[in-house]
């Protein structure tokens, strides 16, 4: 019952605050409830019982991604919001009807999961754990583990090479 | 809970992040709904290797994470770097690639 009751909170507040990420005007704010639904999904992954992947979401995406959002809100002025300019070649309809098909798609597959669910494996709490999980990156995933490693290098680089004054 | 249940809840993170992209015209916001779409990714992710009792999903959850933090930091940079030449943020006026 408890775990219910984590689940339905939770979920709710990630999709309310992902629709106001979406929704809201002022570029701060959005950025601000871009926060409060990172850590609602960190705590849902913490109530899954992956309180390595919870404590990641913390730190690299609350903590970095986040300030990294703010610095370029803060660099970039925004005395005219894009939003304010119309544009009459937008087709709004039809954009709205390829968004139900695929509601309508995505509907039929949770039902027919939901009628023939798949095996569970009764071994699964401890597949969360920061253990196993370390195990796994550092034994069969060590090559992929560094290649993401000489990824995150290219990026920061790149990143230094776009920012620099006389681009 | 079913790994039914985190599937919805994915499917509709997934889908605001999609009608953030196709809707909003500030690049930053564009951005931001990337990242839900990705974090929706992670929830999937997560719950598949709870459901089969596998450190595969989480495994891929933290690349996925390093993934987007280097999309962030890139994707900003290149913000900054139109923003200086351009003076613009709106998508619609970013068209120098354009044909």
């Amino acid at each position: 019952m408890a775990d219910v009751i984590t689940f339905y909170t939770l979920a709710a507040l990630i999709l309310i605050f992902g629709l106001l990420v979406v929704t809201t005007r002022n570029t701060v704010h959005s950025v601000l409830f871009l926060v409060a639904d990172f850590l609602a999904v960190a705590m849902l992954y913490a109530s899954m019982n992956s309180l390595f992947v919870a404590a990641i979401q913390v730190l690299v995406y609350a903590g970095g991604i986040v300030v990294l959002y703010l610095f370029v809100v803060m660099l970039v002025n925004l005395k005219r919001p894009p939003e304010e300019v119309r544009d009459p070649a937008r087709q709004t309809g039809l954009g709205g009807v390829l968004a139900g098909v695929v509601l309508a798609e995505l509907a039929l597959i949770a039902v027919a999961n939901a009628l023939d669910p798949p095996a569970t494996d009764a071994a699964s709490s401890t597949a969360g754990l920061t253990e196993q999980v370390g195990l796994a990156l550092y034994t069969d995933y060590l090559i992929p583990f560094e290649v993401a490693s000489v990824l995150l290098l290219v990026a920061m680089v790149g990143a230094i090479v776009l920012a620099r004054r006389e681009l | 809970m079913t790994s039914t249940h985190y599937l919805v809840l994915s499917a509709a993170l997934f889908m605001i992040g999609v009608f953030g992209v196709v809707t909003r015209r500030n690049i930053v916001i564009i951005f931001m709904s990337i990242e839900l779409m990705l974090n929706a990714v992670n929830i999937n992710l997560i719950a598949f290797s709870l459901q089969w009792g596998n450190s595969l999903g989480q495994v891929f959850t933290i690349f996925v994470i390093a993934v987007a933090a280097a999309e962030a930091a890139v994707g900003l940079g290149i913000i900054l770097a139109l923003y200086r030449n351009k003076e613009t943020i709106n998508i619609d006026e970013m068209n120098v690639m354009k044909w």
